[in-house]
């Protein structure tokens, strides 16, 4: 998930009567499974939480190149490099569409880049994790990108037409960079060295967490996902998709031949799941709040990113003024 | 004549690999989102160009080393890249103004390179040649709007000129490698190469308002023939890291 906690400002769900003509038409809408479109009447608390999802989806997709970008100089060969560098412009590219699809509501992608720069904005918190070792990028490209796909999968039948497109396009990409990201680590069990299975494994067992994390909090602390349920923003619960993604992950774990950190994982056959442990919360509250390995080195690099790059921004808006000016005379 | 070809090859090979490599250090710091897309696209263009050339060059050498083994297993007497390529990234400025400079030379290169009487080599130029023209167009966009932006902006471009000009020497100059392979039909022409950057820098400088400087003369250093600036053995250093350090690694 690339938007963890999402405010919807919605303490209690109104039932239809409560409602006003114009919200019940919209909400009789969204049950039927009409889309809505950036034109269409919607209630302000749709529309703002709408902008705080995709926003911080759009900002995850951006701080989201840096833990990579870590890596793209270091890519042990051609092949990997050239993956590496294509995911990371796709990524560029996602971040583009998202800025878009937010911007069909009324915000202005310059006032909420602002607002990350700030910390006003989150983004998802496992960007805030080192990247220490190559098998990182293999994990990142399995777990992260997997455990968006699960997300975003389920975000291709959001309420909000523009963002529900814009999953379309992303999960085609993200999809291809996850059996990227698998292949990377199973190269590297298969026919590296025992450095390199070392490697890998020590990189599960840093990112099998915070993987889970994605997802965010647990459904009985996750006041708003009612009303985004409610407005079939959100379509499935936290808890749900991290189910669903520990489920499909762990036979992939063992075609790897690695393990979880986690004592407590089990099959349950009497659910149909994975039974797993208790996710370290705290440790997520810490992450969101700022005070994750890596937070503020993310948000310093964007931030000087912006601010070094203020003279080239000017000076493409002067150009153009010129432009334009010569071509009016 | 294969010793000439194959110094010739791990010369355009090196180019777009370094040059490939320094736009992988814009990574995440690009001063717009748009740029970030577009400086990995042009370095995946460029680092995918160096794949193919190293891959044939390794061929010819025919001693059981990959592309791979010449990009990460090469120390930085071996490397035949451009000096200007190696230069640090500087701003957003002086790494427009490198990209300008070493388009506006590959664009000439690959145009010949794709007449060449080797299918190979003109296979692979007439595909970079696509890549590349879309590079110089952006490259050379940016050398207009940055030098004929705000005052700051043209004094950066002022200052990024002074400071990478003295390597052009190596984009107008050929040496009896190039001279030769020319001769027999396989490489581009030096002279038509010389010309045409000449003529883009011109043009583009003119509309950038941006002065043109007197040529740039020869100087100790030379990339073709292995003696690099400082700038390099570091570049290398990390890029060739994890290979180095795991030297029986399967990646």
């Amino acid at each position: 998930m690339y938007a963890q906690l999402v405010e919807t400002g919605v303490k209690r769900l109104k039932s239809l009567d409560e409602m006003s003509a114009q919200e019940r038409a919209f909400q009789e809408k969204i049950d039927a499974e009409i889309k809505i479109e950036a034109k269409n009447w919607m209630p302000d608390a749709y529309r703002q939480t709408l902008i705080r999802q995709i926003s911080q989806h759009a900002h995850s997709e951006i701080v989201g190149m840096l833990p990579e970008g870590n890596w793209v100089t270091r890519a042990p060969s051609l092949k990997r490099k050239l993956q590496l560098m294509a995911k990371i412009q796709d990524e560029a590219g996602h971040g583009l569409y998202l800025y878009s699809a937010m911007e069909t509501l009324g915000a202005d992608r310059d006032e909420e880049i602002a607002k990350l720069h700030s910390g006003r904005a989150k983004y998802s918190s496992i960007f805030n994790y080192p990247t220490l070792s190559w098998a990182d990028m293999g994990v990142v490209g399995w777990l992260v990108d997997g455990a968006a796909i699960v997300n975003q999968v389920v975000l291709q039948r959001t309420s909000y037409g523009p963002y529900a497109r814009a999953m379309v396009r992303i999960c085609k990409e993200e999809s291809f960079h996850q059996r990227q990201g698998y292949e990377i680590l199973l190269t590297m069990m298969r026919h590296g060295t025992q450095a390199q299975k070392d490697m890998v494994q020590d990189a599960i067992n840093r990112l099998w967490w915070p993987s889970l994390m994605m997802f965010g909090p647990s459904d009985e602390h996750s006041p708003n996902s009612a009303q985004s349920m409610a407005w079939k923003i959100k379509r499935q619960s936290n808890d749900e998709l991290r189910q669903r993604f520990v489920d499909q992950t762990i036979p992939q774990l063992e075609l790897l031949g690695c393990t979880a950190p986690d004592p407590c994982l089990k099959w349950n056959e009497e659910r149909g799941h994975y039974d797993f442990g208790e996710i370290q919360w705290n440790e997520f509250y810490e992450v969101l709040k700022g005070n994750g390995p890596c937070n503020q080195e993310r948000v310093a690099t964007r931030r000087k990113a912006i601010e070094d790059g203020a003279w080239v921004r000017a000076a493409a808006v002067a150009h153009a003024r010129k432009k334009h000016n010569k071509n009016a005379a | 004549m294969n010793d000439d070809l194959i110094q010739y090859l791990l010369r355009l090979g090196d180019s777009a690999l370094i040059q490939g490599q320094r736009l992988c250090e814009w990574c995440g710091h690009a001063p717009a989102l748009e740029e970030e897309l577009a400086l990995m696209n042009v370095g995946l263009d460029l680092v995918g160009q160096a794949r193919n050339w190293l891959e044939y060059a390794a061929e010819l050498l025919d001693d059981g080393r990959t592309a791979d083994d010449l990009a990460f297993r090469r120390n930085e007497r071996e490397f035949r890249n451009l000096l200007l390529v190696e230069q640090p990234n500087g701003d957003f400025g002086v790494t427009l103004l490198k990209q300008f400079f070493y388009d506006a030379w590959h664009y000439p290169v690959l145009e010949g390179l794709s007449q060449s009487s080797d299918e190979r080599i003109a296979g692979i130029a007439a595909k970079a040649l696509k890549e590349v023209t879309y590079h110089l167009r952006r490259s050379g966009e940016w050398v207009e709007r940055l030098g004929d932006g705000t005052d700051e902006s043209h004094q950066r471009m002022i200052a990024a000129i002074a400071q990478v000009w003295r390597f052009t020497v190596e984009l107008v100059n050929s040496d009896a490698v190039e001279d030769r392979l020319f001769e027999t039909g396989i490489g581009a022409s030096p002279e038509q190469i010389a010309a045409s950057w000449q003529r883009t820098v011109n043009d583009i400088f003119d509309s950038a308002t941006l002065p043109v400087p007197t040529p740039a003369s020869h100087f100790y250093l030379s990339g073709r023939n292995g003696v690099h600036s400082e700038h390099l053995g570091l570049l290398l250093a990390e890029m060739q890291y994890l290979p180095r350090a795991y030297p029986d690694a399967t990646w």
